[in-house]
């Protein structure tokens, strides 16, 4: 039986998106694990971390509570997972928020009864990491390893809001160990004291302040390099990008020779457990992971 | 009508989670714990107290806030608990709403589209957003921006992670009118607790 969930995309990881990279290779880990990720119908953006000039408090925490009401009508009795960084942080903030204010959770219902919703505020939000170090395990994870992913050097690049405020239970927020240990089951070698595990890579201010971020992300391409790291990992669609898509303008900007590539855990982990390339989403990489493309190809 | 009206009330009327700002207690964990903080004219702490000393337009029309990468740190590290990203979003859409922001303040300016675009049709169309962004500050710059961005577009457009077809409408929710109903009740339900000023 499959472990079914309410699964959340996200903007980003629709077709021909930023990230619809991750959702390829989200949806090929998933197959070999037995998790069945049932997709809200109609859901909405979260409104991310940056809406906030146009969109007050209260519209914000709708879209959210939209989402989760459409959960709860459709997939009832399933938790609500996300793959993105920023569409968990603003659900479950969203949903905490209404859990602990009577007058928001009113507002909010009076609000959506415009769209014909109702948010209760019977879900757990979960971010899909979660899902797979307490639902399935790392010992589970290791266990569908076909292809180890030896002699590869990995930089477990957390970032932010995959672990502040919420974090995963049990790790820290200075310095969380559970994607050094997925790399570990995956047969890589994980960098543990990697110092810029959980920097800011600027997210959204990147397009805002390119140069200030670009600063941020070239101290997390060096500590990286520094550490003797072949690519880096993140489970965050806006790390990914930031680390990958910016090194030419930070080279030329620099002078530095950064060409280092940076892929989602579920890439890694669709290689390692033995599926195609096409299925890993290596294709979706600007900077090659020619290492990773060799072991899919083996 | 009140008496004792100052900008501390004002705030904690109407900033989200303004109501614990007077609980900050000036230690400055925040500042130094922020990825920014350096760009920061007033670091967070120091807003914290000009806002209880009153410099309400000092506050509104800084650049300050608008540095806030959302990166939560201030908050996973503050002694005191405060919600301090949140009140920065808060700070920032406030002076928005009054028209107090800097002129060409850029994250202002990328915020702004981004609620824009995603209030449109419910989702946010990448390819217009980024296009808006490069155009933002006049034409002969957006000319001059997408050259530069050319070829992160280009490889973007390869890996298949970014569609030239979303210029055409691309993807959206089906129920846009019930969700921009709900927004448009949200914004009323905000507007009218507002203290007027």
């Amino acid at each position: 039986m499959a472990k079914e969930y309410s699964y959340y995309p996200g903007c980003s990881s629709q077709k021909g998106a930023s990230s619809s990279n991750q959702l390829r290779s989200t949806q090929a880990i998933c197959d070999v694990l037995g998790i069945q990720l049932n997709e809200i119908p109609d859901w909405n953006c979260c409104s991310a971390s940056i809406g906030y000039a146009g969109g007050g408090e209260l519209p914000r925490l709708a879209l959210s509570a939209r989402n989760i009401a459409l959960s709860e009508k459709h997939h009832p009795n399933q938790d609500v997972v996300a793959t993105c960084a920023a569409c968990w942080l603003a659900t479950r903030e969203t949903n905490d928020r209404l859990a602990e204010s009577k007058e928001l959770f009113a507002e909010t219902n009076e609000a959506l009864k415009e769209a014909g919703l109702v948010f209760n505020g019977q879900k757990k939000v979960r971010h899909m990491v979660e899902v797979l170090i307490e639902d399935i395990g790392f010992e589970e994870m290791g266990s569908h390893v076909k292809k180890p992913l030896e002699g590869i050097k990995i930089a477990g690049y957390v970032g932010c809001q995959t672990n502040r405020p919420f974090g995963i239970n049990g790790e820290s927020f200075e310095n969380p160990m559970y994607l050094d240990k997925m790399v570990e089951a995956m047969g890589a070698d994980s960098i543990p004291d990697y110092d810029k595990k959980v920097a800011c890579c600027g997210g959204a201010l990147m397009f805002s302040e390119p140069e200030k971020s670009q600063a941020l992300v070239k101290e997390i391409l060096e500590s990286a390099h520094d550490s003797g790291a072949d690519m880096i990992v993140t489970p965050c669609p806006v790390c990914q990008m930031n680390t990958e898509v910016y090194q030419d303008a930070i080279n030329a900007k620099y002078g530095t020779k950064f060409n280092m590539p940076s892929v989602y855990y579920s890439t890694l982990m669709s290689v390692a457990y033995g599926q195609t390339t096409e299925q890993a989403a290596l294709s979706g990489q600007v900077i090659r992971a020619t290492k990773l493309e060799e072991i899919a190809n083996k | 009508m009140k008496y004792r009206n100052n900008f501390l009330r004002e705030v904690e009327a109407n900033v989200e989670e303004g109501e614990w700002v007077k609980r900050c207690m000036q230690c400055g964990v925040c500042a130094g714990s922020c990825p920014l903080g350096p760009h920061w004219e007033h670091p967070p702490q120091e807003i914290f107290m000009m806002i209880r000393a009153g410099k309400r337009e000092e506050v509104l029309s800084s650049d300050s806030m608008w540095m806030c990468t959302s990166c939560y740190n201030c908050i996973a590290r503050c002694p005191r608990e405060l919600p301090i990203t949140h009140i920065m979003h808060g700070l920032a859409h406030y002076a928005t709403r009054l028209g107090l922001v800097p002129e060409n303040q850029q994250t202002n300016k990328f915020a702004q589209k981004f609620w824009d675009n995603l209030s449109k049709k419910g989702r946010v169309n990448e390819l217009k957003l980024g296009l808006s962004l490069y155009f933002m500050n006049g034409f002969m710059e957006g000319i001059k921006t997408s050259l530069k961005m050319q070829k992160i577009g280009l490889g973007m457009w390869k890996t298949k992670r970014m569609d030239p077809m979303e210029i055409l409408g691309g993807h959206g929710c089906e129920d846009t009118s019930g969700l921009q109903a709900m927004l448009k009740k949200a914004s009323e339900i905000e507007a009218a607790k507002k203290v007027k000023v």
